[in-house]
Parts: C-alpha cells; structure tokens; sequence
C-alpha cells in the first residue's frame, strides 16, 4: 500500500500511509480508537463506506500489481479476506451453511436449466466437504451442522475465519480484535490457529488492543496515530513500552493520586438494602454511605452487580430499597426524580442508553439538560412557549468539545460517526453540561484505548475537584479505580464485600473480589 | 438438552387452545362423524393451496403476507374472462391460472417494491396496501369491465350495461377438478386430484427451500445486512418472495373459487386473507416460522372451529348468528395474539442475548 489518503466528510482520516506485506507474514496494526486503522482497513476490503464518501487516493499493489478496489467484491477478487468485530453469520444457518454462504456449490437441474442459477439445488455433500476441510485448516472442533445461534461466541468467531479460509483465493487475511469477545482460553487456540495460517502462507493483518498478544504472533508491527503510521518495526526489536508510547504520542500519567480521607464529611447519599433486578447484574442487599464530595468506586467482577447500582437507582431497571439523597428519599424506580435532584448518570450502554446516535453533538450533549433543568430555552408569550436556544447550545457545546478534547468536524457532526472514545466523551459531557452535585459513571473507559481512557480520568477527577462533586464510579478495571478514586467498594454476589483505601494494594482488592471477607 | 415440558407446552399454546374449543363444541354440536369428515376434506381442498402461499415470505423474513390479497384479486380477474369467454370445466381452470400469472407478477411486483420500501413495517404495509388495490380492482371491475375492457356475455354484467355482477356463476366448472377422479372412502368423497395438487405444491415448496434462492431467502430473512455484505440482492429477492406468493395465491384463488362455484365479485377476496393467516396461526406458525404441517394442522383446526361453533353456538344460546359472529372475532383475535407474542418473544430473546454477552465480558 502507497501513500493511502481518505478524508470523511471534508476532515483527513488517513495521510500517506505506506505498509507493505509478504505471504506468511502476521502484521500487528496498532493505534488508538479513531487513529484510522478500521478506516484502512475498510480501504483493503473494498467496505461501501469508502465509495459511498467519495473513495481513496492512493494506490494498492497486490503481487506488483496495482489493484483498484471499489467494492467487496473486487477485493474478494484479489484474495482479500476480512473478519469484522461484528459478527457477519446468519444466526439461523448451521456453520457450514454460512461458512459456503453465497459460494453454496450447486447441482443443475431441468428447472434451473429453464429458469436460471438461481433455481440450482444446493449440493449438501460437498458443502459439507469443504467447510469440514476448511474447519480442519483453522484447527478447532466446530459441530458443522450446530447453528450459529447457539454456537458461543469463540465458535462464531472461528466459523467467521472458517468461511474466509475456504475461498480458494485467499491471500490476505484482516483480523480486526478477533480476541476482544473470547476467553483466555479461546484467545489462545485462536493465536495458535492464526499462526498456524500464516505458515500455510496466508498473510494476515492482525489488529488488537492486547498488546502482548500482537508481541506474542506477529512478525511486524505498525502503529498508527492520527492516520500516519509512525512506527513499523520488527516486533523483536521493539518492547510494549513503546509501542504504547508511539500509539499515543505521549507518556501516560499512571500516577495514583492521594487518597483524601473523607470518613468525617457529611453523608450525601445513603443506599440501605437496595435490590435490583437487571439481568446478569443482579444486585441483593447492597447498603453503603457515600461522603459529601467524594470520589467513590465500585469494583468487582463480572456478573457481580456492580453495575446494577447506578442502573437501579437512576431507575432503568426494577429496584427496591431505600435511598436518600441529603436526607431525602429517591423514588428510583422514576429516572426524573433522581435527575430532577442534580443527579446525573453516565451509561455503560453509551450506544443504547448514553447517546442519540443520529442527532448532532449539540444535541446530544444539551437535550438532557434541557429536559430536567430546562436550560438552552427562550421564554416568549409569557413563558406559555418555549424555543430552544440554539446560540447558548453552541456555545456550551464547543465548550466541552474543546474541555474534553473531542475530535470531530464541528458541533454539528452526529454522534454516531465518532469513535468508541469521542462518544464517551460526549456522554460525560452531557452528564458535566446538567452541572450535577452528584455524578454515576459506569464503566467510563470499556473499550477506549488508553490515551482517551487517560483524558477521561482526568476530565473526571478535575469535575470533582473543581465543583465538589460527589461521584461514584463503577469499572472493572480496579487500577483505573485506584488512580482517581478515595475509596473503593468491592462488590461481590450483589452485596459490599468490603471497603478499602485507594491506596491498599491490589492484592487486597483482589481477594474480596474472589469473594473472601474483608479483615 | 432437557425436554421442558413447559415450554413445549406454551411454544403450542394457540393450537392446543383451538383442540380444546373443538373438543367441547363436536358433541355439542351433534354433527355425525362421516359430515364432519367430509366438511373437513372440503375445506382443506378449499384453503390449503392458499394458505401454502404465505409461507414463502415468512420464509423471506416479511413476515404475514396480508398482500395475499393481491393474488387473490388476479385469480378472479382471470376466472370473471374465462367465464366471459365460456371455457369451462377443466381447460377453463387451467386458462384461468395461466391468465392471472401476469397479472399477479403485476402486481406481486408492486406489493414487494413497495414493501422494500418499508422495511420493518412489512406486514402493516401489505395489509394496507390490499385496500388500495382493492380500490384499483373495484374500478376495473365496475367501470372498466364493458366500455373498455370488452366483456361479451349479459350475464355476467351489471343490468346497466358495464360493470360485473355482484356475482358471477361458475356452475359449469363447480369442482370440475374435484369430481375428476374421486374415491369414496367409508362414507367421505375424497377428490383425488385436488390432493395431487396441493402435494405438488408442497413437494415443490420442499424443493424449493433446497435452491440456491430458496437458501438466498432464508438469509435475507434472518439477517439483511449480513446477505447484503455477502452479495446476495436482498432487494430482487424480497420482492421474488412476494411475487411467487402473489402467483400462488392467485391459483389458490382459482382452486378455491371452482369449490365454491361461484365468484362473490366484490367480497370474495376480501378476508380471504384475513382467514388464510388466522389458519396459518392457529396452525401454530408465528410471524418468522412456519411449516407445511402448521398449514394443514390450521385448516384442520381453524375449520373445524367453524363448523361446530355455530351449531354448538345454536345449541346453547338458540341464536345461530353467534357462531358467524365467533368466526370473525375469533379470527382478528388470533392474529392480534400471534402478533404480541411475536414482539414479546423478540424482545425477550434480545434481552436474554444483551445478558449473554453482558455475562461474557
């Protein structure tokens, strides 16, 4: 690839990128949510987004060749395979079906012969020789007749690499986090079987987040940032360290900050018995006190409850039990009473619950405000109307783009063309716009990269710092946790597994977690 | 997996509730078994082939063809110029279903391209868009029939000079392929070739979902994006799906109107599809899924109903209009059933999906 270009909708995503690629060779593609990588990658795979916005500049070889990409079929056409994040199978088809989806080998037949291809019969048998052979090459077990649907994910996600390997004519194969659903154990065989393709002479682009996974199978990597590869180096003349270092451009402050001692302040909001009912998330019997200006997390594993809390008492899921908010009582099952109290609430749900996905940023950022607080309105004929005010919604709008450093084209740009990071910062900027006294965070980091991840925290610990306001965080990563936070409850099975300092060890959070009691 | 004897139970609610009904209204009802027997054998002649129409679509992902409608307005087109033209018996029956061919991939075509249109909101759309050509058919059948379209025999016209007849006689091809070899078995007229023919179509429907279109379809059903990423076009393949269940429908028309024998110009399609859909359903199909044994186990169930209920309706109210009244409001409630479960159970299923991948991360 030579000197690759493509800009979104005026604004550069992608300036000359140069990779290069040989047969068996496993490239790691790294960089930060929004760096470009998906949007080269949808350049190699002919996606409808690039013609749709006006294509590419630059030029692709493929075996010396200068290859046009226009569309998915062209780059099937060049031997190009891609495996998406999301799942590209019918759930309704067994694995073989969709392994040979579209490519079904057929058998003519009198009426097909009158009526056109599309009248073949479908030949069972060979189907299943090739996806059994196919199944065989990526080196797992797949039931070739279960259906997807009730296939778990790693299965999917091996069907998924199945159906690529079986066109006869692949050459290049993308991988785009195909780890980021399994388990470890899944991830494993997974590399393994990567690897295993790579030595059938199949070259492969690799893209991930896991860092040592890329150290541990590829031969190269290249980092992006900012749609400009900065760095490609062989991967054993590099170490994790700085491929972080060049993915985000800057050192990142991991510092702990000083746990202030909040023991003696007034209690802000009380939770006695709180039961809720969210599925997966259930939360039984939780009660604890959060202090007055405080910055409270809520950790624990998977499945626990922890993210339950804020869901059930901003009343998105049925909850019982008692809060008081300042000595008054919340009726959470009514997402308006706790809001109507300047209490705010970021989702970890950002696509579903935290976003209109097709309405500007401004939008986005003031209709909750608006709503609750009814701000950003102009009051005419004796305030029996009211009409939004667009000039105060730009203005705070830009304000937070600029805060939170939000990259997008302008104020105007839908919510839905950021992303993972960007769209995260919009939701914490709707959150900070209703100038809360008391903030839930759920999740704030689940799948941004590091250096938005970093630009988060702080933006949070800076809101708390500078207005006092009193957040609870919840996060399965206990170190982000422990960077920002003055306490930290670990929950477990629904309830408070104990209490601790941010500044105890890690060790001792873990314990709780696995569900040991606290000393 | 453990059989849950709940589940199965509750997946079946809508047919084991219509066994129930009929079960307490035949010995109400008084009827003798050899007349149930061959009522039933008459209507499944009557319905089946219409009810096999609509499984295509749903097999497409478009949900209750209330379009159906459309076919079978073509079918009686065709019938109303072959009996302008007395061709009767078999050949008229034939000349018929070749002549509504065209005009349902007519307006087959109309109905999908529309439907394309409205992705989601497939079935409301076709239901609505049954009224519109509803519209359409009454003009050509009441103005156009005679001044434009030539129409040469008195009889079938309105007494003013164009326009059709409330309705028009198919004395001379009533059954025709009904009485064309029948057996007698035990007391029941069994009307060979007509089962021929709806085996046929079944085998063919079989046959059909094992074609590389048949395969296209289910994956256009299940997932458009995915077909569409796949290169499939979802859009031609749609609108095929309704055009071949326009076309089926359109047969099915002209089988069940040579039972009856007479054509109720302007009702007779009407809620034919309406009672098509309500068999299907209480066959136990839902919105997504259906099978052939859901279409004969409905036209079984559904017509039994109809006929114990009004007598057994008689024999406990003394009124017999209450089973006629029975008909239809058992029909719209079993649709609106069938409908709200869908939903809940699709809303189910995406909430029990949202968890897994919840309790996997």
């Amino acid at each position: 690839m030579k000197n690759i270009k493509k800009s979104y909708y005026g604004t550069a995503v992608l300036h000359d990128i140069n990779m290069e690629l040989s047969e068996g060779e496993i490239i790691g593609l790294v960089g930060e949510n929004g760096a470009g990588k998906s949007t080269l990658m949808n350049i190699l795979f002919g996606d409808e987004v690039i013609a749709s916005t006006g294509g590419y500049e630059g030029d692709i070889f493929i075996n010396g060749e200068k290859a046009q990409i226009n569309s998915s079929f062209d780059a099937l056409n060049y031997g190009i395979g891609m495996v998406h994040q999301e799942f590209s199978l019918i759930p309704g088809f067994t694995a073989t079906e969709n392994i040979l989806f579209n490519r079904e080998p057929t058998k003519k037949s009198l009426v097909s012969s009158a009526f056109g291809d599309r009248l073949d019969t479908l030949d069972r048998k060979k189907m299943k020789e090739i996806a059994d052979d196919a199944i065989d090459k990526v080196g797992i077990k797949i039931d070739d007749d279960m259906l997807v649907q009730s296939m778990p994910v790693g299965h999917k996600q091996f069907t998924e690499i199945a159906r690529e390997i079986s066109k006869e004519k692949l050459k290049v194969l993308i991988l785009d986090e195909p780890t980021a659903v399994l388990t470890e154990k899944e991830a494993e065989t997974m590399l393994k079987s990567i690897k295993n393709l790579a030595s059938r002479g199949i070259a492969i682009i690799f893209i991930s987040h896991r860092l040592n996974e890329i150290m541990d199978i590829c031969n190269k990597v290249t980092v992006i940032r900012d749609g400009v590869v900065v760095k490609t180096s062989d991967i054993d003349k590099i170490t994790v360290d700085e491929i972080t270092k060049y993915m985000i451009g800057r050192e990142v402050d991991t510092k702990h900050r000083e746990p202030r001692n909040v023991e003696g302040k007034d209690v802000i909001m009380s939770i006695k018995n709180l039961y809720v009912d969210m599925p997966g998330e259930n939360v039984r019997d939780f009660s604890i006190d959060v202090y007055d200006g405080e910055i409270l997390g809520i950790g624990g594993l998977a499945g626990q409850g922890k993210l339950g809390i804020p869901n059930g008492i901003m009343g998105l899921y049925d909850a019982e039990g008692d809060v008081s908010y300042k000595n008054e009582k919340i009726n959470i099952s009514e997402p308006m009473s706790s809001l109507k109290k300047d209490i705010a609430f970021v989702s970890e749900d950002r696509r579903g619950v935290g976003l209109l996905l097709d309405e500007s940023l401004e939008w986005n950022i003031s209709f909750l405000t608006m709503q609750v607080k009814d701000k950003f309105l102009k009051k005419i004929l004796g305030k029996l109307m009211s009409f939004r005010s667009n000039e105060e919604i730009k203005e705070v709008t830009d304000h937070y783009i600029e805060a939170l450093n939000i990259k997008c084209t302008s104020s105007k740009q839908k919510a839905r063309e950021l992303s993972g990071g960007n769209q995260q910062k919009v939701c914490l900027a709707k959150a900070f716009a209703m100038q809360p006294k008391f903030l839930f965070v759920s999740e704030p980091t689940r799948g941004i990269d590091v250096g938005a991840k970093a630009l988060v925290l702080d933006a949070l610990k800076g809101y708390n710092e500078k207005y006092g306001t009193t957040i609870v965080m919840v996060s399965s990563e206990i170190e982000e946790l422990r960077q920002i936070c003055d306490r930290i409850a670990i929950v477990s099975d629904g309830k408070v597994a104990g209490i601790y300092k941010a500044t105890e060890p890690v060790e001792k959070f873990g314990a709780l977690m696995i569900g040991a009691k606290a000393a | 997996m453990k059989f849950d004897v709940r589940k199965f139970l509750a997946d079946r609610s809508v047919p084991i509730m219509f066994i129930i009904i009929c079960a307490v209204c035949i010995p109400l009802s008084g009827f003798s078994t050899s007349y149930l027997f061959n009522e039933i054998v008459t209507r499944i002649v009557r319905n089946t082939f219409l009810i096999l129409s609509l499984l295509i679509p749903i097999m497409a992902g478009m949900g209750l063809n209330f379009g159906m409608t459309l076919g079978a307005m073509a079918g009686e087109i065709a019938l109303i110029f072959t009996s302008d033209w007395q061709i009767w018996g078999i050949p008229g029956v034939v000349l018929a279903m070749i002549l509504s061919i065209p005009i349902s991939i007519l307006l087959g075509a109309l109905c999908g391209t529309l439907l394309n249109k409205s992705r989601g909101r497939e079935m409301i759309t076709s239901y609505i868009i049954s009224f519109f050509i509803n519209g359409i058919y009454q003009l050509v059948v009441l103005y156009m029939m005679g001044p434009i379209i030539p129409i040469l025999h008195e009889s079938i016209k309105l007494p003013r000079g164009y326009g059709i007849r409330n309705t028009v006689s198919l004395l001379n091809l009533r059954q025709s392929i009904d009485n064309l070899v029948s057996i007698n078995v035990a007391g029941v007229k069994i009307p060979v070739i007509s089962f021929v023919i709806i085996i046929l179509l079944c085998l063919f429907i079989v046959w059909f979902t094992k074609t590389k279109l048949g395969q296209d379809m289910r994956a256009v059903g299940q997932n458009m994006e995915v077909a569409r990423a796949a290169g499939i076009n979802v859009d031609r393949t749609r609108i095929l799906s309704i055009i071949m269940s326009t076309v089926l429908a359109g047969f099915g028309m002209i089988l069940y109107l040579q039972n009856m024998g007479n054509i109720a110009t302007y009702s007779s399609h009407s809620q034919i599809g309406m009672f098509c859909i309500a068999a299907l359903l209480v066959g136990g199909a839902s919105v997504d899924k259906a099978s052939i044994g859901n279409v004969f186990l409905g036209v079984i169930l559904f017509h039994l109903m109809f006929i114990v209920a009004p007598r057994a309706g008689t024999v406990i109210t003394g009124d017999s209009m209450i089973g006629e009244y029975f008909r239809v409001f058992i029909s719209y409630g079993v649709i609106t059933l069938a409908l709200v479960m869908y939903e809940t159970k699709k809303h189910k299923k995406k909430k029990m999906t949202k968890e897994g991948t919840e309790n996997e991360k």
